[in-house]
């Protein structure tokens, strides 16, 4: 199986994936200095104080990873992952142990004058397990419990993630049944899915009788649709049953296991709030601060919102914010369009790569990058509830860059044929 | 083929995603412009700028009014957010309550434009404040000016500025909440001369609310034009003289130089000090004003209508000669002690028989009686008293009685001397001249205001002409001549007919009724005038030309309850014509006395 790997090593690196990173990368960059920039200040790149100095020793950083995975054998990946794995599901029970509590989330390891968030790399790692695991074939057998250590390798870190009150990252782990869909994940599983999502918005959103209501009328739909066959008609009266229960654990759920400030974001983009200056400041700030970027934006460094720091974060997750007032929906459309040429490009590679492993290491990293991309954009635009997860190399911060590097080198030394 | 369809569904869900936050975002980006607004509100702050308002001058360069600094608390509602209340209630002096319903008030005006929160603070507490505004966010500090007045003068012509209220902002959408505006006087009159234009200062604030620097480096920012400086007419060594003299007094003195028709002073008494109407103390100070029984808002010069008394029989003694009903050598004999209509008797002083020339020296009643009843029964001409006595009117008219100058002037009275459908209906038609003949010598229905007067006194001597009294002089510059009130106005009497008169009141001064008026070196016309005063004692009234031969002045002096022309109007009247034409005033004993007079 090593052998597969070995094949054809002569070709160079993608190059395309390769530029596509360095273009976010110096957008991220860039977008970090305007955000810390003051008007009528010195703004000098090489002080350490400022998180524009400290972003280009993270990029340097990175650079260096990235050289050291294009150079190292591709077999040690493989051969490592679960090693890898298992490396960071200890420091992430290490971090709830000796963490260190940011913004509300007990995360980080605090190492002098750096912090960093295990959860980042656990991403990597889980979709190096994954595929993994994949790889050895015992998916393709119709065994069900093999299924049940895939949800396992999952659930496990966003159990972890989970005790760590770092909901916004554990969701970022359900981007694997992209992964499990394209491996033969039934069709009606993902769609099962897509109505579970809906009805459990559609009950926080009116309420469970609404949503009772709703199921009622569908089940009647069904019922007279089927009265001919008692056995369908059998199914649906199990399914009906099974979305009430589904209805009120979803209500159960929001009340008891969401903390307050969440139930309110989630609030907040439903629409049953109104708060403009208490809670939905923020995402109020952000629409505010994309918004008045009008069709070309205000220009580089004369973004107001961001500067006069109207927008939290505005480094880190709400970095989009920066890029919306400065660049306008010119700058929407640049950023847009890399990420998704990113994510077209990694799923196009995986899926005409003659290499299971590498089609499932690439569908499960796309999986990740497209929910951080999606989540992160749709909370500063108030489509999703504000989760604090980053932008995918824009974002300042020297784990989450480290991680998205190494999963994205990890993906081109494999890719490399 | 089946992973190949999952390939491309996985593709199809992306694309979908990225489809419907592309519209989110464009609709967010470019089609919604409520966010440009909304970041504006946001990051900008509109600060205005209040220009420093005109000065005014006068005639002489001396200041009549500047502007002191002030600083005033403005708040922002839409921007408040927590603060520490007592700490703003310690620094500012006031209670809690206090400033919940000025934050009240200022909501009720509006959430995003700022209003007053607290008016002219100290200096000191102004230092105080700056340092600390940050922990206040929602209030800034405005600087301000206020009037201010180095000579306590000048109160009623000068006018004085006030906040705007709800009824001026709706007339001039220029004007915001706690802008100031003219109220009355050359402050009204001139508001959009003094006023000039203000600027603003866009500043970006940051979430804290604190000032971080000015946008787009100033390329939004409108400078402020100063306001214009303005010379008055009013010469403040006579207007203050004038008021010294009017002390202790109820009544007016207006001067006007009669070839331009600039009034050199305007006084009535009493008056006030308009460093009362100015800043915090002033609605405090405009209402204790408006209570005191003396009335000294009231202007006394412009607004109070008296009987005109034997100086109106100058105006008479014109039209008399005008109509050809007396010429200089006509003598009207006063025999029996006065003028007899039936059993009445409008006396007199046993003149004997007198031309115009002693008539007016001696104001002889039987005489102006005469001409009056004469001018009005003149059937040559008039086929009845109306047409004569509305001519008469006409010519009363044409010297500016009974009418509005409405040049500069504040709140001005019409007067009044009724016309001859007042008497028709008075009297049923059945009229003629004995029925009205007390107007002809000052009396009776005609009221007239003390401007008038002095402008009457303007058109002898001009011989035949006024120029609409008002004072301002000039805008901008001293040469900077303001035109507006140049025009001629010419009367109907014949020029001829005014050095007849002006004899008769060089005669008045130098062997008649007003002798006390005489001046060192200086020819005097003048004209006595005891006004009947139905409430009490006679309002003392003299009218004063200097120098008759070339009038350089025009004074009409009235002295309520002061009786006789001659013992109060004529001496004030005279001292201040000494002191405009000389410089100072030699009779100091003349003028201790008059000072300290009073008729109360």
């Amino acid at each position: 199986m090593y052998n597969d790997l070995n094949r054809k090593n002569t070709k160079g690196f993608d190059a395309r994936l390769i530029i596509y990173y360095l273009l976010l990368v110096f957008i991220g960059w860039i977008t970090i200095y305007s955000t810390c920039y003051i008007p009528d200040g010195t703004n000098a790149i090489f002080d350490i104080s400022k998180p524009y100095c400290k972003q280009l020793i993270w990029i340097g950083s990175s650079f260096l990873i990235a050289i050291v995975i294009l150079l190292i054998d591709k077999q040690l990946i493989q051969h490592y992952a679960y090693h890898f794995y298992i490396i960071c599901l200890f420091l992430m029970v290490l971090v709830l142990l000796i963490g260190t509590e940011i913004s509300g989330a007990k995360a980080w390891i605090k190492i002098g004058e750096f912090s960093i968030q295990p959860t980042e790399f656990m991403k990597v790692a889980t979709a190096l397990a994954l595929a993994k695991f994949f790889n050895e074939g015992k998916t393709s057998t119709e065994k069900r419990y093999v299924w049940l250590i895939v949800g396992g390798i999952i659930l496990l870190p966003v159990m972890i993630i989970m005790l760590q009150h770092d909901a916004g990252s554990a969701l970022v782990f359900a981007s694997f049944i992209i992964l499990f869909y394209r491996e033969g994940l039934s069709g009606s599983l993902l769609i099962l899915v897509f109505i579970a999502a809906f009805l459990a918005v559609f009950t926080l959103k009116f309420n469970e009788l609404y949503a009772i209501a709703l199921l009622t009328a569908v089940f009647i739909g069904f019922m007279i649709k089927d009265r001919t066959q008692k056995k369908l008609m059998r199914r649906d009266v199990i399914v009906f049953i099974i979305s009430i229960v589904f209805v009120f654990s979803v209500n159960l759920l929001y009340e008891n296991v969401l903390e307050p400030h969440q139930k309110i974001r989630v609030a907040t983009i439903l629409g049953q709030t109104s708060d403009p200056k208490g809670a939905d400041f923020n995402l109020n700030q952000s629409k505010i601060a994309i918004g008045s970027g009008g069709f070309f934006g205000k220009g580089y460094l004369k973004g107001t919102q961001t500067k006069l720091k109207f927008v939290p974060e505005q480094s880190t997750d709400f970095i989009f914010c920066a890029i919306g007032e400065e660049w306008g929906f010119v700058g929407t459309l640049v950023v847009f369009g890399l990420y998704l040429a990113l994510i077209y490009r990694i799923l196009s590679l995986s899926e005409k790569s003659r290499i299971p492993f590498v089609r499932y290491y690439g569908y499960g990293i796309s999986g990740i990058i497209a929910v951080h991309f999606f989540v992160n954009i749709g909370m500063t635009i108030g489509l999703v509830p504000i989760i604090g997860i980053p932008l995918p190399f824009l974002s300042y911060g020297g784990s989450s860059l480290w991680a998205f590097t190494t999963m994205l080198f990890i993906f081109i030394k494999l890719n490399d044929n | 083929m089946q992973d190949r369809k999952r390939y491309f569904v996985v593709l199809a869900i992306l694309a979908v995603l990225a489809l419907v936050y592309l519209i989110r975002l464009f609709n967010l980006q470019v089609l919604n412009k409520t966010y440009k607004v909304k970041a504006n509100q946001n990051a900008l702050r509109y600060i205005t700028e209040h220009p420093a308002r005109g000065l005014i001058y006068d005639r002489n360069d001396s200041l009549l009014v500047y502007n002191d600094a002030a600083y005033d608390i403005m708040v922002v509602p839409n921007e408040l957010r927590e603060f520490d209340t007592m700490e703003l209630c310690r620094v500012l002096d006031i209670t809690k309550e206090d400033v919940r319903k000025k934050i009240e008030k200022a909501k009720k005006y509006s959430y995003i434009l700022p209003s007053i929160f607290e008016q002219q603070i100290s200096k000191e507490d102004y230092g105080f404040l700056q340092e600390k505004m940050y922990e206040f966010p929602g209030f800034f500090v405005q600087n301000r000016t206020l009037r201010s007045y180095p000579n306590p003068i000048a109160a009623h012509i000068l006018g004085y500025v006030s906040e705007v209220n709800e009824q001026d902002m709706e007339n001039d959408n220029y004007y915001q909440m706690g802008d100031y505006i003219g109220k009355s006087g050359i402050e009204k009159a001139y508001e959009s001369v003094l006023r000039g234009e203000k600027g603003r200062r866009v500043v970006l604030v940051d979430v804290h609310n604190r000032e971080v620097g000015r946008y787009e480096n100033g390329a939004e920012d409108v400078v402020a034009v100063p306001g214009t400086s303005i010379w008055s007419t009013l010469d403040l060594q006579l207007q203050r003289y004038g008021e010294e003299l009017m002390a202790h007094k109820r009544g007016s003195i207006v001067a006007i130089e009669p070839k331009t028709g600039e009034i050199l002073c305007l006084i009535s008494s009493p008056t006030y000090d308009p460093n009362l109407l100015v800043g915090t103390a002033r609605p405090k100070n405009y209402a204790m004003l408006l209570e005191d029984p003396k009335k000294p808002l009231f202007n006394r010069a412009l607004m109070a209508s008296y009987p005109p008394g034997s100086t109106f029989k100058l105006a008479n003694g014109l039209i008399a000669l005008q109509e050809g009903i007396v010429t200089p050598s006509t003598i009207y004999s006063c025999s029996g002690g006065g003028y007899h209509i039936g059993n009445h008797v409008v006396h007199c002083h046993n003149c004997g028989g007198l031309n115009i020339y002693s008539a007016i020296q001696r104001s002889c009643n039987s005489y102006f009686c005469r001409a009056y009843y004469n001018i009005l029964s003149n059937r040559r001409k008039y086929k009845n008293v109306q047409d004569a006595y509305t001519a008469w009117l006409d010519y009363m008219h044409s010297m500016g009685f009974a009418q509005k100058y409405e040049t500069d002037l504040p709140y001005e009275l019409k007067g009044s001397i009724p016309t001859a459908e007042y008497f028709d209906k008075k009297y049923n038609k059945s009229w003629n001249g004995n029925t009205v003949v007390s107007m002809g010598i000052g009396q009776g229905e005609a009221a007239v205001t003390p401007l008038q007067m002095a402008n009457m006194l303007a058109v002898i001597a001009n011989k035949g002409y006024y120029i609409k009294p008002h004072v301002v002089k000039a805008i901008g510059k001293k040469d900077n001549l303001n035109t507006q009130f140049s025009e001629k106005i010419v009367s109907k009497i014949d020029p001829k007919h005014f050095q007849t008169v002006l004899e008769g009141m060089k005669l008045v001064v130098t062997s008649g009724t007003g002798r006390g008026a005489q001046i060192d070196g200086i020819t005097v016309a003048g004209k006595t005038g005891t006004a009947q005063n139905p409430h009490g004692a006679d309002h003392s009234v003299f009218a004063l030309i200097a120098p008759a031969d070339d009038p350089q002045i025009v004074i009409f002096c009235l002295v309520e309850n002061g009786g006789f022309g001659a013992s109060v109007a004529c001496p004030i009247a005279s001292l201040m014509a000494e002191k405009y034409l000389k410089g100072e005033v030699k009779r100091t004993d003349l003028e201790n006395r008059m000072k300290e007079l009073s008729f109360r």
